[in-house]
């Protein structure tokens, strides 16, 4: 039953195991905690007394209080416009605790009574109508379980060197929840779009206005007016009472706050698809609507902060995701890109959502660069750094998916390298 | 098959087709006044813009007092985006983004600072303050000269000069 790490089959160079292994080893670890709890009628303090009661809301364990939304960036002599981050090293799955959703906000969260708000549908429809949140409840009801990705997610990649970060920190404006809402495409049917209705224009009814267009064929493929998430009422900072939710795309435009939708011939040329959220090319030219998140993945764990004390077998996990749809694969390294094993995938594998890697990898406590690269269902393979930069502006920080990389030092702690 | 089964079956067939049912229709009709009142959306031929006009010169002195204090003398730069400045540097190493560099249309401009500014106070101008400050920073970009006078028409109008720097990723 015992397994040594001789018995595990190797996959590829530096010690990476069978991506069955692991499973193996995490049964023999706790067969392992068993046999040592076995003998002993002791009870532990905690077990001593009955512990503390119920409460009307739930928090963590102030054991983990540590883990918290990282890296707050905040424009100069602002209180709202700026970001915070998933701590995406202390998480493990697919679902992003709604307290930890990645924030991104241009003026702020504002504080909206609900019975106030409504969202209005007008320009290029039949009917102009408006919607409050008593009436949307009673539609029926979609779920979507994906990612929102801002789109200056893991910019800092960009930098000439290697920012020595956590994994959160760097790339943790990225996060998967359970949208539930009404799909736009009824509530646009209702109003009735005109023939030369082509795009529409939504407006957040933050102190910034926020602003996108939205081609109408997405509108009315899988966007949805998302009123909860994770089962529970939108929180504030991410929109609440109601958000355009659009899967797999830039998350800047799935405007929070919704308040209006205006239908339109084209679109508004808005700053937050003009100035912003456009991408610049190495010849001064700019790409607009850049709309899709490139396929993308990350090791979450081993990553800087997470020590690795001793040599022997780890489990490698992180995350994969891709705006055009599945994950097909993950693909690890732990030599530097020599040699690659696949990873296995848990059991989620959702179109356009956060899909969990792991693998097992049997360290021998000597320096290591590990890796991860993902493959999605349409073909589509997670570009090498080198690459991603082709025809790029040094100034451009959009969009930026190349394959990643830590090094594992003798000390078994992790830095930031690019390979 | 058991009976608890085909029942269970029963009930998905309900479920599935209560799903796809039509919309309940409770959209209420909103009037003409009320949407007039919550549309900010100016387009790029200058649908949306209001009436009222500023000139470049009116401008400068309400930049003075409300926008320069973030966005620095003549708009290049304080402690938040520089406004002015950067032409012909996209394609270098350090590109500038600004509005006369890199912005494709005029009317964004008076889009977003109806908006969005000052940032601490948006919604406190007045179109015709919002048209004089539109006019101030095509003028510090020297896309306008100082005595021009911006309206609904004249407004998108105004070419800027990297109209012609974008193109389509999305192609509808
Ligand atoms: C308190 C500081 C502050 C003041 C005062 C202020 N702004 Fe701003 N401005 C900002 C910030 C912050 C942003 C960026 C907001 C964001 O990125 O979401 C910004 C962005 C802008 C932009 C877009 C820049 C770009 O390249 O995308 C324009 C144009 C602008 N402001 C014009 C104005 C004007 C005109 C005024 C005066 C009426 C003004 N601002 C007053 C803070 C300020």
């Amino acid at each position: 039953m015992k397994t040594s790490p001789d018995d595990f089959v190797p996959a590829a160079g530096n010690g990476l195991l069978d991506r069955r292994v692991f499973l193996r080893a995490g049964a023999a670890g706790s067969l392992g905690l068993l046999a040592a709890s076995a003998g002993a009628q002791e009870r532990p303090a905690w077990a001593k007394l009955p512990g503390e009661g119920m409460g009307p809301a739930g928090a963590p364990s102030k054991h983990e209080a540590h883990i918290r939304r990282g890296h707050l960036s905040l424009q100069t002599g602002t209180t709202g416009s700026g970001a915070s981050r998933t701590p995406l090293e202390f998480l493990d799955g697919i679902i992003t605790p709604s307290r930890l959703h990645f924030e991104r906000h241009h003026s702020g969260i504002p504080d909206i009574d609900p019975r106030l708000h409504k969202l209005v549908i007008h320009g290029l429809v039949r009917r102009p109508l408006e919607f409050d949140v008593d009436a949307l409840v009673r539609y029926p009801a979609v779920s979507r379980i994906q990612f929102l990705e801002c789109s200056g997610n893991s910019g800092v990649l960009t930098a000439a060197e290697p920012v020595q970060a956590s994994c959160g920190s760097i790339h943790g404006l990225v996060s998967a929840s359970e949208w539930g809402g009404v799909p736009l495409s009824v509530l646009l049917d209702e109003a009735g779009v005109e023939p030369r209705g082509k795009w529409l224009v939504a407006d957040g009814a933050d102190a910034a206005m926020m602003s996108r267009s939205v081609p109408l064929e997405k509108a009315m493929d899988d966007a949805i007016v998302a009123l909860y998430q994770n089962g529970e009422p939108l929180r504030p900072a991410n929109g609440y009472p109601m958000r355009l939710f659009l899967p797999g795309w830039e998350g800047n435009i799935s405007v929070k706050w919704l308040r209006t939708i205006k239908v339109t011939d084209g679109p508004a040329m808005t700053r937050d698809e003009t100035s912003k959220y456009s991408d610049l090319r190495e010849d001064g030219s700019a790409r607009l609507f850049t709309f899709p998140m490139g396929v993308k993945s990350v090791i979450t764990s081993p990553s800087p902060g997470l020590t690795m004390r001793q040599r022997g077998v780890y489990q490698i996990a992180g995350i994969a995701w891709s705006g055009a749809g599945r994950i097909a694969r993950v693909q690890i390294s732990v030599d530097g890109g020599n040699s690659w094993a696949d990873a296995a995938l848990d059991e989620h594998v959702l179109p356009k959502c956060l899909t969990r890697f792991r693998a097992a990898w049997n360290w021998d406590g000597g320096p290591s660069v590990i890796m991860s690269r993902a493959l999605d269902e349409t073909g589509a393979i997670q570009p090498d750094r080198g690459s991603w930069f082709d025809g790029q502006s040094r100034g451009n920080f959009y969009h930026y998916n190349a394959v990643h990389a830590w090094q594992v030092g003798a000390d078994g702690e992790s830095t930031h390298v690019y390979v | 098959m058991s009976m608890s089964s085909i029942s269970g079956s029963a009930i998905l067939l309900c479920i599935a087709t209560t799903a796809i049912a039509e919309s309940p229709g409770l959209g209420e009709p909103v009037s003409q006044s009320e949407i007039e009142q919550l549309d900010f959306v100016v387009m790029p031929d200058g649908s949306g813009l209001p009436a009222g006009s500023g000139t470049a010169m009116e401008g400068q002195a309400l930049f003075a007092t409300h926008c320069i204090a973030c966005h620095g003398e003549d708009g290049t730069g304080g402690i938040n985006d520089r406004l002015a400045g950067g032409h012909g540097s996209l394609a270098t190493d350090a590109p500038a983004k600004t509005v006369g560099s890199y912005w494709p249309y005029a009317t964004t401009l008076f889009d977003y600072i109806r908006r969005a500014m000052p940032y601490q106070s948006p919604g406190t101008l007045t179109p015709d303050e919002i048209y004089a400050l539109t006019a101030y920073v095509l003028f510090i970009n020297e896309i306008v000269d100082e005595n021009a006078e911006l309206d609904a028409e004249a407004l998108p109008a105004v070419r800027m000069p990297n109209a012609d720097g974008f193109t389509w990723d999305y192609q509808p």
